[in-house]
């Protein structure tokens, strides 16, 4: 609970908590509610200005632009969480992998990890999506392995550092099976890093998915997503420049919460941090935007 | 020294087996039958039959491999399904849009990431610092592509200044107009990946700020910033070395998505073209090419950083 109160209680975490809780209102909200059918075309409101009752205008079909973005907020969040619970799953696994095993399968899963870390996630999709064709699911699995590796690799040390801690060895000496040993210290010494680790991957997320549903190998052109929004108006970018400007902002700010969020969790689990310089994010390569 | 960059070196050719092994497989073992897309739905049977054939689908998988690693070695990366050109010739071709708009980027990046986040660290308690600290932040939450729209809006159709859109027609016979034509895209990816390099920056030089070297040379006599300038950049740069190895690796994938924005016939633009058509030798030799592009580059920078750091040279 203190480290909650904590990262209230630092300007960043407060801003990425509203808008991520902000984020997931609006995603419920578009579930019963828009203020128009946001695949509605019209075409007697094509390109509508800002203002009653199209208050962020609408575009070459006559689609309500708010709503469009309302609606998107679910996709994005599908692809953040679907990416994180891949990730995860795949990192925690790697990472046990890497340092509960036998001494030969460590260093092998240590090399294929340091190996897999350079694929970027933009080539991860291109080759799932040569074979599959583009859908969420191209974009999900992508970012979830991609960052997946990225998570063993940090996770990894925290887990081996534990392993030599007193209290597992404690835990061993008092008769704990393996996975009790796991389940009852392991995991949660390892928890802080683990999610600091996962807000950044849920950014790269929503990056990715804008980029990729850009490029065409995410979300189908049918289904209501902030990238898809993107590739849409882009050829209108000349004549109605403000269309454009919305999705982005709707991007940027979701990303940057985010980012934000895991900073501040990082602070917020180390309160020793915040008299000492921040230390760089993990820069994950090739992160598509 | 020689004996890190021989591990080193294993690790590389490790990596370029493990990367090819996995574009191979994935492209074949998952479901979908290339011989039927190639034909397309219309082929009949017999017709896809004889396209297994013609394309070497009908020998074992291993050897299918091996073939196309045994090409590898001679230059030849396959051959175009569509076109039939080879790949290695369409590769050489569209990189001399990629590797100039690459390296524009690149530089972009380190004028906009080492100078700003130098300067972001200094202020860190005035205004001006603490607004570098805040918009590096923010434009690192920007999506590449959607900076390249805006920065298309201002600089094209607002004020005119460069193209908005497409590569001259003779490429490099008409430097101006190519060079003219990368700029806005090398800008868009240049900014977005140097307010990362300036997060980084900024967070080393503070780190460098409280190092006991840079405060004994404070205390004798320099003046904090010249004691920084001349005692702790050094020792940034070295920290900066690795991170630009990834940064590099962000500037090829967004250079894929910059390059649609912007129809920029480099390598990009063709494999995003290729995934879609579903060629797939082609696809399986350009994604080799990219990624192989981006473990060399991991490689070289690795054994830079350590013939440069002594320390690195002492540890091992």
């Amino acid at each position: 609970m203190s480290t909650l109160k904590r990262l209230w209680g630092l300007g960043t975490g407060r801003f990425g908590i509203l808008i991520v809780v902000l984020l997931v209102v609006v995603a419920i909200v578009s579930l019963f509610w828009t203020p128009f059918d946001p695949g509605a075309v019209d075409v007697r409101a094509r390109w509508a200005d800002p203002s009653w009752p199209h208050v962020l205008g609408t575009d070459n079909n006559g689609r309500d632009i708010a709503s469009l973005l309302m609606a998107g907020t679910r996709t994005t969040i599908l692809v953040a969480v679907g990416a994180g619970i891949v990730a995860s799953v795949l990192g925690i696994a790697l990472a046990a992998l890497g340092s509960l095993t036998a001494r030969w399968i460590r260093e092998s899963v240590a090399v294929l990890v340091d190996i897999l870390i350079a694929f970027p996630v933009l080539i991860i999709a291109m080759m799932i999506s040569a074979v599959w064709g583009g859908s969420l699911a191209v974009v999900i699995w992508a970012v979830g392995i991609g960052f997946g590796v990225n998570i063993a690799r940090v996770t990894r040390p925290e887990l081996r550092r534990v392993l030599q801690s007193d209290f597992v060895l404690a835990g061993r000496a008092s008769g704990l099976t393996a996975w009790q040993n796991l389940t009852r210290h392991l995991l949660p010494n390892v928890a802080p890093v683990f999610i600091v680790q996962l807000s950044w991957g849920m950014a790269v997320a929503v990056l990715a998915e804008a980029g990729l549903s850009y490029l065409g190998f995410g979300a189908p052109i049918t289904q209501p997503s902030w990238g898809v929004l993107l590739n849409d108006l882009q050829a209108y970018i000349a004549v109605h420049p403000l269309t454009v400007v919305w999705p982005g902002l709707a991007i940027t700010l979701t990303v940057l919460a985010l980012n934000l969020l895991g900073d501040a969790l990082r602070e917020a689990g180390d309160p020793t941090l915040a008299d000492r310089a921040p230390a760089a994010r993990t820069h994950v390569p090739g992160v598509v935007a | 020294m020689t004996r890190y960059a021989l591990t080193r070196l294993g690790l590389l050719v490790l990596g370029l087996v493990v990367a090819s092994a996995l574009i191979f497989v994935s492209l074949r073992v998952l479901p979908g039958d290339v011989a039927q897309l190639v034909g397309g739905t219309q082929a009949s049977p017999d017709q896809v039959a004889a396209l297994r054939e013609s394309l070497g689908l009908n020998i074992p998988l291993w050897q299918q491999y091996v073939e196309w690693i045994g090409g590898l070695f001679r230059g030849d990366l396959g051959t175009s399904l569509l076109t039939g050109t080879p790949v290695v010739t369409e590769l050489v071709a569209k990189a001399q849009v990629t590797l100039p708009l690459a390296a524009m980027s690149l530089i972009v990046a380190l004028v906009v990431g080492i100078p700003f986040g130098v300067l972001s660290a200094l202020g860190r308690r005035h205004a001006g610092g603490t607004a570098l600290s805040v918009g590096a932040q923010a434009l690192a939450a920007v999506p590449v592509v959607w900076a390249g729209m805006m920065l298309v809006v201002v600089f094209a159709v607002w004020l005119g200044w460069l193209p908005p859109q497409g590569f001259p027609r003779a490429g490099w016979n008409d430097p101006g107009a190519a060079f003219r034509a990368l700029i806005l895209p090398a800008v868009t990816i240049g900014v977005v990946e140097g307010a990362m390099l300036l997060r980084f920056v900024r967070s080393a030089t503070l780190q460098a700020i409280g190092q006991d070297y840079v405060r004994t040379a404070a205390a004798k006599g320099l003046t904090r910033t010249r004691a920084l300038l001349r005692h702790g950049l050094p020792n940034v740069g070295l920290s900066i070395i690795t991170v630009l190895g990834l940064q590099i690796a962000g500037i090829i994938v967004g250079a894929v998505v910059i390059e649609q924005l912007f129809t920029l016939p480099g390598v990009g633009r063709m494999l995003v073209a290729d995934v879609a058509a579903r060629d797939l030798p082609k696809v399986q030799g350009e994604l080799l090419a990219v990624t192989g592009f981006v473990l060399v580059v991991g490689f070289v920078v690795d054994l830079l950083h350590r013939l440069i750091d002594p320390r690195q040279r002492e540890a091992s």
